[in-house]
């Protein structure tokens, strides 16, 4: 169940977990950003060596950060295929292997290949903050984030908060729903039955007492934040969150691949090694 | 014997940072008739233990033999659990909160339904359960389990339970969050149970004046483990296992010692207020 509440969180101590998750937010839009400037296999590879540092960084296991890639299985699978076949191939090349009216063409299964290893990267960098970083964190650098919209006189403060107990109602819901199921599966609620009727019984024998007890924290839940004189005002927390030297660095760290991708695409000043690699390497 | 545990062991998402080790080589057996109490601090591993005796949490490491059903890493066939359920029944925390049908009698009937029984079995069971936990049948049937007081409410979830006939009841804090009246009268109730419906009663507490005043036997869990089993009177006697484990006495007991400890000759191993007065008044025929 705890590890519901904590999302994917992984808790280990590690130096990407101690980072200022504002700063973490950041360099995953930029590692994001970063990867649809990459049009090489090299730089691929670059990235993703990347990716793993960092992930061995943070002391998570591979197996647990490439496991969320099966969520995006079918998606690649599908734009995998699906450009293969319709790529029209460039001028003057030839057919590699053709059926019926689909022809499939050296260049397209290169493309196929950027768009998986894009769409992995892509999926990957999230990943890696989601692992390291629990969601009260994240609640907390979204609301650090949006400050400046109090200014527009949009109430960022109420909406952090509700976001902050909704989230903690999470595992409290869970919890209770646990305990729930297994008080009627004790009256033998058959919640497997072939019996449709039966099973819908079952689920209202579930949802019922569900929906009552949520119905019933949430008014003593309002209850108590009234008696405290709650009026949506600012509220102080246990850990501020503080910029750091670590952070810093990371910073730097993360600006560099930013950079070194820019780079390896654009070659501003043509350094004749990146035009060496670009002939070698596709 | 009814329950024979054996080495069990339970461990919460193993493998995990999460890992949480909630039960520790527990071995004992109750018997046929007996009034079983278990107490231990909170996180000790009692709800844990006791969700094993009707399959709701499988068995990990052990074995648990339960009259003919035999509970071990094997997974157990669906008519069998079933069968389990019923011959096993299980009240938990707050029963009241797990209400959902709109009528008392739907409520009750939830349990003997779900074993397939003919529809007038259900209905004399449903009836026979709410007269044994003390409501008028006709007065309440009707009624929506919502409406009712807070130990009315408990009461009905209680014969929801007793609706399917279990031969042993296990009930997880049957009297916390009441009034020292319910409280009297869910215990009543529990020790009517026990007489008139059920073989093997096994309670959980955490207020050693209930436990002390019904049990037979309490085991004590610690951290897991199980500490010891001893009847009332001789747990609450031996004041280093008290200490021990950190086990506070029935007010009785430590009444009965403090006057022990002033040097009256009173026997320290009295745990509930009846048996006080009584040795209070012996002490004083002595006296005079
Ligand atoms: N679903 C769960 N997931 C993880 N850990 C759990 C879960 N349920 C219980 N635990 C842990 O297992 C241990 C034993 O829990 P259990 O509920 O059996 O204790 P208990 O003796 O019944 O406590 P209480 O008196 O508070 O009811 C506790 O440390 C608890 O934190
Ligand atoms: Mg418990």
């Amino acid at each position: 169940m705890r590890d519901v509440s904590l999302g994917q969180y992984y808790a280990v101590s590690s130096p990407v977990h101690r980072l200022d998750p504002r700063f973490k937010m950041f360099a995953v839009l930029v590692v994001m950003v970063a990867t649809f400037f990459i049009t090489s296999f090299f730089v691929f590879g670059v990235a993703f060596i990347f990716i793993i540092t960092v992930s061995l960084i943070a002391r998570l296991p591979l197996l647990k950060v490439f496991r969320s890639l099966r969520a995006i299985f079918i998606l690649m699978l599908f734009s995998l295929i699906l450009t293969m076949i319709f790529s029209s191939g460039q001028y003057g090349e030839v057919v590699l292997w053709s059926w019926r009216r689909i022809n499939i063409y050296i260049s397209a299964m290169l493309n196929a290949g950027m768009l998986a290893s894009r769409l992995v990267l892509l999926m990957l960098t999230p990943t890696i903050l989601t692992l390291t970083t629990t969601p009260i964190e994240l609640t907390d650098a979204l609301e650090s984030i949006l400050k400046p919209l109090t200014l527009l006189k949009v109430p960022v403060y109420v909406f952090a908060l509700i976001m902050s107990i909704a989230l903690r109602m999470v595992p409290t819901l869970f919890e209770e729903t646990d305990k729930i199921i297994s008080a009627q599966k004790a009256r033998c609620a058959d919640f497997e039955s072939a019996n449709l009727f039966r099973r819908a019984k079952s689920l209202g024998s579930i949802l019922i007492p569900l929906f009552i007890s949520s119905f019933r924290r949430a008014d003593e839940l309002a209850d108590a934040l009234d008696s405290r004189c709650f009026n949506g005002g600012k509220r102080t927390r246990l850990k501020k969150l503080k910029f750091e030297i670590r952070d810093l660095v990371s910073l730097i760290i993360v600006l560099a691949f930013l950079f070194l991708v820019l780079l390896l695409r654009y070659n501003w000043w043509s350094f004749y090694w990146i035009i060496q690699l670009n002939n070698v390497v596709i | 014997m009814p329950i024979t545990v054996k080495n069990i062991s339970y461990t919460f998402s193993p493998k995990t940072p999460y890992e949480k080790k909630a039960l520790d080589d527990i071995s004992l057996t109750i018997e046929d008739g007996e009034f079983f109490g278990i107490i231990g601090h909170t996180g000790s591993g009692k709800s844990t233990l006791v969700s094993h005796f009707n399959a709701l949490t499988r068995v990990q490491t052990g074995e648990i033999v339960i009259d003919e059903f035999v509970l071990g890493k094997k997974k157990i066939k669906k008519r069998e659990l079933r069968n389990l359920r019923a011959r096993v029944g299980h009240v938990f925390q707050f029963p009241e909160y797990q209400l959902f049908a709109d009528s008392v009698l739907a409520d009750v009937s939830f349990g003997p339904k779900n074993l397939r029984l003919p529809k007038d079995e259900i209905y004399n069971r449903a009836k026979e359960a709410i007269e044994l936990v003390g409501l008028d049948f006709e007065a309440i049937k009707d009624r929506s389990p919502f409406e009712l007081s807070g130990g009315q409410k408990r009461r009905v979830a209680i014969a929801g339970v007793l609706a399917m006939k279990p031969k042993i009841l296990i009930l997880d804090e049957p009297t916390s969050g009441l009034d020292p009246q319910g409280k009297i009268e869910i215990l009543e109730l529990v020790q009517k149970i026990r007489r008139d419906a059920c073989k093997i009663v096994i309670m959980i507490s955490h207020n050693m004046d209930e436990v002390a005043s019904v049990a037979d036997r309490i085991a004590v869990l610690n951290k897991g483990k199980l500490a010891t089993i001893l009847p009332p009177k001789e747990l609450f006697r031996s004041r280093n296992l008290l200490q021990k484990f950190n086990i506070s006495m029935p007010e009785a007991s430590s009444l009965a010692n403090e006057l022990a400890d002033k040097g009256y000759k009173i026997d320290r191993g009295v745990v509930t207020v009846e048996e006080l007065v009584e040795e209070i008044k012996r002490l004083m025929r002595n006296e005079e």
